[in-house]
């Protein structure tokens, strides 16, 4: 009788707990990405083949 | 004496096998790059747009950077901090320069946030930039403090 009681209680807890692990803001991924990028635009690293020069002139 | 932890009767065990079931189910329903850790999808085309967009516009904006006229905010954009330091004939420009900089700056953390399936991370990824950008600013650029002055690098 317990465990008929346990198992429905339990279940949404596993499955909560399985949607939020992978919905986290992956900051460190985040950081990598702003590094990469910054790092692209202000031309501290080679720049991406792209974009004609006087574009917006 | 213990008793077993996992249900025995078959019906428990049907219901367990339904939760798991249902659990890999929306798990593969995430788009891939939630679930890979590690790195952001930063390479759709949206995003390479405004990264070379922004890649080409830097040679225009270094000097306003470089002379002060132009200085990093907080939150991830730029601001015209002092028109007086432009030569008069270009101060219309280096106006736009800034609103074309800020609207690709806006434009470059929403696109990251729909690219990786999540764009409720928007703010997350505007704050994550806007530290970046301060923390490799160049010495001599002007950067807002928290306080809302400026300061110098």
């Amino acid at each position: 009788m317990r465990r008929t009681v346990l198992l429905p209680a339990l279940v949404p807890l596993l499955l909560a707990g399985c949607v939020t692990i992978n919905i986290y803001f992956p900051a460190a991924a985040a950081e990598k990405a702003a590094e990469k990028i910054i790092d692209e635009v202000w031309q501290l690293r080679p720049p991406v083949p792209a974009a004609p020069p006087g574009a917006s002139q | 004496m213990s008793r077993p932890v996992f249900p025995s009767s078959p019906a428990s065990l049907r219901t367990l096998a339904r939760a798991v079931l249902l659990g890999a189910t929306l798990l593969a329903a995430l788009p891939p790059a939630a679930r890979a850790q590690g790195n952001l999808e930063i390479s759709t085309p949206a995003v390479a747009a405004v990264r070379a967009s922004m890649q080409a516009r830097f040679a225009q904006l270094e000097p306003l950077l470089a002379s002060g006229a132009v200085g990093l905010t907080q939150d991830g954009r730029i601001e015209l901090r002092d028109a007086n330091l432009v030569p008069l004939a270009q101060r219309a420009g280096a106006g736009n320069l800034v609103a074309a900089e800020n609207a690709d700056r806006v434009r470059l953390y929403r696109e990251i946030a729909v690219a990786n399936g999540h764009p409720e991370w928007e703010a997350d990824i505007r704050n994550t930039f806007a530290q970046r950008w301060i923390d490799k600013a160049r010495p001599g650029w002007w950067v807002r403090t928290a306080q809302g002055g400026w300061a110098q690098r």
